[in-house]
């Protein structure tokens, strides 16, 4: 699975950072940035987590 | 799920990846696939962004769900008994359970002809009507009319702000808070005008309780927001300022609530609460389809609240329940600068923190300090806590 995130969309709530923090950080702004974006199976949990508390629906879980 | 927004869609969502395979019906009143509303008050309203933006999901993932999905229907009664859903056009849905998140609607004023702002078809039409020539009136300065008079000003629009209470937004971020928003807006060449009770919207603008008119080519109400929950009278549910629920998010056996029309227990924060923020519909939404799933493993719903507000160049950012703080304390910044972190106590806690232009890790330590319900301690603002 690949993390697809849309940085333009992101309103830098930092919930996924909460969620995911293995998978996901934000720049001084706030904006989220993608550390791993095929992240080990044990982390898609997380990430899908991430996925639905993402208050900008700029995260995206696809398989590839 | 009854209400096709972030809450309802958020449930359909958590109900999948939990593992239910049964039948799941998603209705909803807009004809709309689940869109996002934030931005409404935001790009959707400045023309950043066109409308197929605000989808909440792509269309093959939200068919991916294997939705049963009832759209531009609304729900006009409920059968606790015989757990049924009667829908506005007459056919029945039997559930075995239920998730309530049919949302808030505007508050409107007396008179015709305003615009309020809560569905893409609202802010499309306001949208088209702003700009260079065009005077605009704001009822009600709370985060809602504040973002939608910062874009209206930045497209050139003549815009009065009106407020009936001395400072905007001073009983949800404190007065020192709300007096640096005031100023933005000052700035910016609104006309905020504070002491300023609307009566009702006439022809020529809008009446003022002192009988003063105040012309406007166009005025948008923004005075807050009714839950929707007329659809549950003679239910059995109880029914006070939002679907009364326990700390689960249960309103009766089997039934949730979620989102802004859920009214519910916070064991965090001690005390009953509805909220009408974005994170908390979709937080809501994914606890309520957990816990209806998992009787035996029922979790208390108890998160930290989020929200944010976009304003000219700032970003406003808040953690906790701010309402009804004892005392604000700026522990980082400056507020003249637009660049601080405010702390707030409730009663001997932190309760929460708002942010103005700061980076996010200033502000992700506050956010603990609320969730743990850190003591305030005079010597513990002096630093962020780690």
């Amino acid at each position: 699975m690949k993390v697809e995130l849309e940085a333009d969309k992101c309103v830098a709530s930092g919930q996924c950072v909460l969620a995911a923090m293995d998978v996901f950080d934000q720049d001084d702004d706030g904006i989220a940035i993608l550390l791993e974006d095929t992240p080990a199976p044990e982390l898609l949990d997380d990430v899908k987590e991430a996925v639905a508390v993402c208050p900008a629906a700029a995260i995206r879980l696809v398989d590839r | 799920m009854v209400g096709a927004s972030a809450a309802g869609l958020a449930a359909a969502e958590t109900l999948r990846r939990e593992g239910y395979d049964g039948t799941l019906t998603l209705v909803g009143d807009e004809p709309l696939a689940p869109y996002d509303r934030p931005p409404l008050s935001k790009q959707i309203l400045s023309g950043a962004w066109r409308p197929e933006r605000l989808a909440l999901r792509p269309a093959a993932d939200l068919a991916a769900l294997g939705l049963d999905l009832r759209l531009g229907v609304a729900a006009v009664g409920l059968e606790l008994a015989a757990r049924t859903v009667r829908l506005a056009d007459g056919e029945t849905l039997p559930y075995d359970g239920l998730i309530l998140a049919t949302g808030v609607r505007p508050r409107r004023l007396p008179g015709e002809g305003a615009h309020v702002l809560r569905t893409l078809d609202d802010a499309l039409t306001l949208r088209d009507r702003l700009g260079p020539g065009r005077r605009l009136v704001v009822v009600g300065a709370g985060f809602l009319g504040a973002e939608a008079a910062a874009v209206a000003r930045r497209l050139g629009t003549e815009v009065t702000l009106l407020e009936p209470a001395p400072v905007p937004l001073a009983h949800a971020v404190g007065a020192e808070v709300g007096r640096m928003l005031s100023r933005a807006h000052l700035d910016e060449g609104v006309d905020l005008r504070c002491g300023a009770a609307v009566t009702e919207v006439t022809e020529d603008g809008v009446l003022l309780a002192s009988g003063e008119v105040v012309e406007a080519d166009e005025v948008l109400v923004a005075i807050g927001s009714l839950p929707n929950t007329e659809w549950l009278d003679g239910s059995g549910l109880t029914v006070g300022d939002g679907v009364v629920c326990d700390e689960y998010g249960e309103a009766a056996r089997d039934v949730y609530a979620a989102g802004d029309v859920a009214r519910w227990y916070n064991p965090l924060f001690g005390t009953s609460m509805r909220i009408e923020h974005r994170t908390n519909a979709a937080e809501m939404g994914m606890a309520a389809a957990r816990n209806l799933l998992n009787p035996e493993a029922c979790k208390p719903f108890a998160p930290v609240p989020y929200f944010w507000s976009d304003q000219y160049d700032m970003k406003v950012q808040a953690y906790g329940f701010l309402r009804g703080h004892d005392e604000v304390a700026v522990v980082e910044g400056d507020l003249a600068e637009r660049r601080f972190v405010a702390v707030y106590r409730t009663g001997e806690r932190v309760s929460g923190a708002l942010a103005v232009g700061m980076a996010p890790k200033a502000i992700r330590g506050w956010r603990q300090a609320v969730a743990t319900g850190a003591r305030w301690d005079e010597s513990s603002l002096r630093s962020t806590p780690g």
